[in-house]
């Protein structure tokens, strides 16, 4: 893992020095709240609904163990006892009081850990897959960039001041579990001739406007990556609309200008800049991915693994649900989750982020991956180990085998917390997750991706999810509309809107027609509901949602 | 139909705790929405919320918000304002914790 070195570290404590004087002026009256917000979003603290709320970076989605456990100390020191991991690999304490928020950030950086950059119009926290330095079918590391980047886009005085905010992914397999097509770059990590470099996809995002990220370059090579980034960010930073903040991401600018002039445009400044990369960049970069060399792998019998996982039903489904391919042999990625049936999803309780750090020292090589899709991940576990994990969690409720089936649900907070919220996302989630598993049938249905938002602006993906669900306020009852065949993988898609929405007693049942039908349809159980969403289109899948609501129109009218 | 007419309160959230609090007729704060002034009159609400903002170094962002007259006091009209009232529905946190529920 990076370790911060001396810069790092004067870095963040400055920064938290400044912030700490800033939160006495404002208690003081010295500041005001207009003067004030833009200084706490600057350092990721929200006022909510109920209470402030501290957003913390974790870059690319990496943590050890060390790290987790200061978490849980500051949950239960100075919040209540839990953390919410969200959608873009952050986590989020809902109930700190303003007086301790200097004392958190301090806390955070005695774990080289801060919240610089994690709300604002600048450049987010960089997420990467979560199975980055794993998985069987990656080409490189992608936390080697999503670094170099951090620390490019960190306090980049270019860039503090941006049109919008501005969301970085990076991926280094084909297989894309990072959404980079829906961010606004998106890299991926390529080959051509035997050379890594990066595919570049700009222009990506959900919200009021979604769009699937158009490529901008097929290649460029990996020392042309910083200046390339730089031309793109820039050309936005001047070109993008500040008249208008729902016109301000890269994604309008594209679309209003057309992505070959923006790329003219690109290039233009790419000429200008690229001289002034003089190579500092590639030095940095080799030292940084000398901080992610692969652990030292080791060997253990699996004799034990094999007898439990023939004997014993119940870890065999964690097993063949949670469990996936390592690049190294009789290893194996295991995917924690936070989605236990009924609870919320991507909340885990103190108690859980220590027994998750212990497991993470002992048998990952202390390594911990928060995914976007509000899970944690044991990136590098031997298969030998897997009985011992699957007890410990068991031991602490969260050795549930649901990973990518429909109680795998992604939720935002909604306006259980969210003060831009329209109506709540979390019991929507539980109720779903509840009822099915009390069905039985989620097994039985196979991968699904349920995604729940509780406002336009989509922090619940729910663009991109098989079901998108959005809350809405119509007339002031919370409302949920429904969309259906997003995709947010390497065949990327938005959501087809289905119709009408449906009041909250209304979602289970419709996702139920939407089930049943797919189960009845589908051409074996091997195809899944996104297939079978592909192949037969919106129609049917439309009729099967609104059955019964016609069927009352019917007898109304009769 | 006319837009019914609804009596008002101010809210906002406490500086320090960042929690609900509703502006009384002393011209403090409470957490508890029974406390707060109620407001027939749009004129006064209006000046009264002037005097509420000017509490800057106490509260954040105070606004008037319309209420209804139930059988247990005045209540919120509209489900945001009820959910400021009790806290998030998936943990008991929040005033649901306190007694002002």
């Amino acid at each position: 893992m990076y370790k911060y070195n001396d810069f790092d570290h004067a870095f963040v404590t400055s920064r938290n020095a400044q912030f700490r004087e800033q939160v006495n002026r404002r208690i003081s009256g010295a500041l005001s709240e207009d003067e004030f917000k833009p200084l706490r979003l600057m350092n990721g603290l929200y006022l909510q609904l109920h209470a402030y709320m501290l957003r913390v970076a974790i870059p690319y989605g990496t943590l050890n163990s060390a790290q987790m456990r200061q978490l849980a100390m500051i949950a239960d020191r100075w919040d209540k006892g839990y953390g919410h991991f969200t959608t873009r690999q952050n986590i989020q304490f809902n109930w700190p009081k303003l007086q301790d928020v200097p004392n958190i950030l301090d806390a955070l950086a005695e774990v080289e850990m801060h919240a610089i950059q994690t709300s604002g119009n600048t450049i987010r926290n960089v997420t990467a897959d979560h199975f980055a330095g794993a998985a069987a079918d990656e080409i490189a590391d992608p936390r080697i960039y999503a670094e170099l980047i951090r620390q490019w886009s960190t306090d980049h005085p270019e860039f503090q001041f941006l049109p919008r905010k501005f969301k970085v992914a990076v991926t280094g397999a084909k297989q894309d579990r990072a959404v980079i097509h829906a961010h606004d770059i998106g890299l991926q990590i390529v080959e051509q001739n035997g050379k890594p470099g990066m595919r570049i996809i700009i222009g990506g995002g959900l919200g009021r406007t979604p769009m699937i990220g158009k490529v901008i370059r097929e290649f460029v090579a990996m020392d042309d990556i910083l200046p390339y980034l730089e031309s793109v960010v820039s050309v936005w930073n001047l070109l993008g609309r500040r008249d208008n903040k729902y016109k301000a991401r890269i994604k309008i600018t594209i679309h209003e200008n057309g992505i070959d002039e923006f790329s003219r445009l690109v290039d233009e400044r790419f000429a200008l800049i690229r001289p002034s990369f003089q190579g500092f960049d590639q030095t940095l970069l080799s030292e940084i991915s000398d901080a992610f060399d692969a652990p030292k792998f080791q060997r253990f019998d699996l004799s034990a693994f094999d007898k439990r996982y023939q004997g014993d039903p119940n870890f065999r489904s964690w097993v063949d649900t949670n469990i996936s391919a390592h690049k190294q042999a009789d290893y194996a990625i295991a995917a924690i989750s936070l989605k236990s049936h009924g609870e919320t999803p991507g909340d885990a309780s103190s108690a859980q982020m220590r027994r998750i750090a212990d497991l993470a020292k002992t048998y990952s090589h202390d390594e911990l991956r928060i995914s976007h899709e509000q899970n944690i991940v044991l990136p590098h576990v031997h298969k030998a180990h897997l009985p011992n994990i699957y007890d410990a969690l068991r031991a602490i409720g969260l050795a549930t085998a649901n990973i990518g089936l429909i109680s795998d649900i992604i939720a935002c907070p909604g306006m259980d917390y969210c003060a831009l919220a329209t109506a709540r996302s979390i019991p929507i989630a539980q109720d779903i997750a509840t009822h099915f598993d009390a069905l039985k049938l989620e097994h039985e249905i196979g991968p699904l991706k349920i995604k729940i938002s509780g406002c336009i602006n989509a922090c619940g993906h729910h663009h991109v999810g098989h079901i998108g669900i959005l809350g809405l306020d119509r007339a002031g009852v919370e409302n949920y509309q429904i969309t259906l065949g997003g995709d947010g993988t390497e065949t990327p898609a938005i959501g087809e809107r289905a119709g009408p929405g449906f009041c909250a007693d209304e979602v289970i049942p419709a996702i139920e027609r939407l089930i049943h039908f797919y189960m009845n349809e589908r051409l074996a159980p091997s195809e899944t509901f996104l297939e079978c969403y592909r192949r037969l289109g919106l129609g049917p899948f439309k009729s099967a949602l609104y059955e019964t609501d016609q069927s009352k129109v019917r007898a109304n009218a009769a | 139909m006319p837009r019914p007419n609804f009596d008002q309160i101010i809210t906002a959230n406490d500086l320090l705790e960042g929690d609900v609090v509703y502006f009384t007729a002393a011209a403090t704060w409470s957490r508890d929405i029974q406390k707060a002034e109620v407001f027939s009159d749009e004129a006064i609400a209006q000046v009264r919320l002037i005097e509420a903002m000017a509490q800057t170094n106490i509260i954040v962002g105070a606004y008037l918000m319309p209420i209804q007259h139930t059988k247990d006091g005045h209540a919120p009209t509209h489900f945001r304002e009820e959910f400021r009232t009790k806290g998030p529905s998936n943990y008991a946190h929040g005033k649901q914790e306190q007694t002002y529920v």
